[in-house]
């Protein structure tokens, strides 16, 4: 069962209460992007197996959206922080990296 | 290879089965093929198969990182049906179903097919005017599926509860030309006939790398050294992403936990497949007695072949609202699949930024229905290099031009 903590209210919620939200720091693109741009903004999502970056809504709790950094391959979570960002903080980036050494960033 | 028959049987049987040759071959990789596919699960294993029997192409190798059928064709629920609602969709998996129907006698290998007919309950309003929608559009496309009501669907399932509080049975959409096939027969069967034709199955072979020169496929690299090869078929459901990767280019697919669970044996009780969208849950009665049941994927990125238990929680307290007499019964096995998730529920079989390399994926939650179909589809476009009518609008661009084929609407959850 996956266990996330919301960075908002505190709560260490296990996965029913949480609502999925797919790939998180997605960069968009709306009107005069090319073809390929927007597709890829729609469609093509990064996929690993490995570290992934998700978006997470605290839906039957604080009801908030946060962001989290888990590991596809095994499960292992390494972390969750605002969606307040743009990129994963310093904080969860060093985690990562102590646990993953050969992790290549995001691309 | 040698024929199996009932005289087959009787020789055998006077010399203590002696005399039954392996299935298939295992040889030691050769330097280069004419074809490679990656990926020995039920569409790879067609692909071959269609490649050598349709096309007379033979030089070629299948590559598969564990042992062949035990990615999803082992752990899916066995369904065959071809109610699709979308023209394209409609074509492809009557065509899967078609050649079913005489799989065991073009295999030579009993793939248990069972024709025992298959209803998709509708138990919601809205969904009556969708599966009557679904019916209409099968009848014009020509796959024979009708609309019963719910004394028709009790008399046909006895154990259902039709007038449940919640959700009550109002009708359902029954195709009699569905049901179920053995899944391992499926892949043992294409990969017999792929061996007797000379292809080179070789299991665990995990591909590594693919090599390319000017936007051309020369080989890949795998666990047991590079093999070089004139056309590449990538077959790998819920790994297709990391492949592409390999290759150089990426797909639009998300790899999620699909699971499903077989109940303890019991008397025969069902003899046609349900399905039961709004609830999430499908069922069907295996030859061995088991209920073999199914539910929806999680809805985040996974590749460890387990899934999260309150799926099947949810899953089987809908089923047991529909179907009473299931409360008791014990649950024996459950298991999980990685499935590729396209953003219209469509799979894609398709050409791709590399000249000889064609991908055939994103089959996600619904794959084994479509084995033969897809491997046929697969076949034309590798051989010829263009996609035939089957599997021309299934292509990967058609998400940058908006030309979806949306399934995900009639499909809902399951497969």
């Amino acid at each position: 069962m996956l266990i996330l903590e919301c960075p908002y209210c505190g709560v260490k919620a296990e996965e029913t209460e949480l609502s999925p939200g797919g790939e998180a720091h997605l960069k968009r693109f709306g009107p005069g992007s090319t073809g390929e741009e927007f597709e890829a903004y729609m469609f093509a999502r990064k996929n690993p197996k490995g570290v992934h970056f998700e978006r997470w809504r605290h839906a039957y709790g604080c009801g908030k959206w946060f962001l989290a950094a888990r590991c596809t391959a095994t499960l292992e979570v390494f972390g969750t922080y605002s969606a307040q960002t743009t990129e994963p903080p310093a904080e969860i980036v060093e985690k990562i990296k102590a646990k993953r050494p050969d992790w290549k960033g995001t691309k | 290879m040698k024929r199996y028959s009932v005289f087959a049987i009787a020789r055998e049987a006077l010399r203590y089965h002696q005399g039954w040759e392996k299935a298939w071959r295992s040889p030691a990789p050769k330097p280069a093929y004419d074809a490679i596919i990656i990926g020995a699960g039920g569409h790879g294993l067609a692909t071959a198969y269609y490649l050598g029997k349709n096309y007379g192409i033979t030089n070629v190798a299948i590559l598969e990182k564990g042992w062949l059928g035990g990615g999803n064709t082992g752990r899916n629920t066995t369904i065959i049906r071809s109610n699709y609602l979308q023209d394209p969709s409609a074509a492809i998996y009557n065509k899967a179903l078609s050649l079913y129907e005489d799989l065991s006698q073009d295999l030579n290998y009993n793939v248990m097919f069972s024709p025992r007919g298959l209803l998709m309950l509708a138990q919601t309003h809205h969904e009556v005017r969708g599966y009557l929608r679904t019916v209409h559009a099968n009848n014009l496309q020509g796959v024979k599926t009708e609309w019963i009501g719910p004394e028709k669907v009790k008399e046909l399932v006895p154990i259902i509860n039709i007038d449940g509080p919640r959700y009550p049975v109002l009708g359902a959409l029954y195709q009699a030309r569905g049901g179920t096939a053995r899944h391992d027969a499926v892949a043992w069967g294409y990969a017999r006939a792929c061996s007797a034709m000379g292809m080179d199955i070789i299991q665990q072979c995990e591909v590594t790398g693919v090599r390319s020169e000017n936007g051309q496929v020369t080989g890949v690299e795998t666990t047991k050294g590079f093999i070089g090869t004139r056309k590449l078929g990538i077959v790998v459901a819920g790994h297709s992403g990391q492949v592409a990767d390999m290759a150089g280019f990426r797909l639009p697919v998300e790899s999620l936990a699909l699971q499903a669970l077989v109940s303890e044996p019991i008397k025969p009780c069902m003899d046609v497949v349900v399905m039961a969208n709004t609830v999430h849950g499908y069922m069907s009665q295996s030859d061995k007695g088991e209920m073999v049941i199914g539910g929806g994927t999680d809805g985040f990125n996974n590749f460890t072949q387990r899934g999260s238990f309150h799926h099947i929680e949810e899953t089987l307290r809908a089923l047991v609202e529909t179907f009473p007499m299931i409360s008791r019964l014990k649950m024996l096995r459950q298991w999980g699949g990685i499935v590729d998730m396209t953003g219209d529920r469509s799979p894609i079989i398709s050409k791709t930024p590399l000249g000889n390399c064609f991908i055939n994926c994103g089959w996600g939650t619904g794959g084994f229905k479509a084995i033969p179909g897809s491997g046929w589809a697969m076949a034309e476009l590798m051989a010829k290099g263009e996609p035939g009518p089957l599997a021309a609008e299934f292509n990967m661009w058609r998400f940058r031009e908006g030309q979806f084929i949306d399934e995900s609407v009639a499909a809902g959850v399951a497969h």
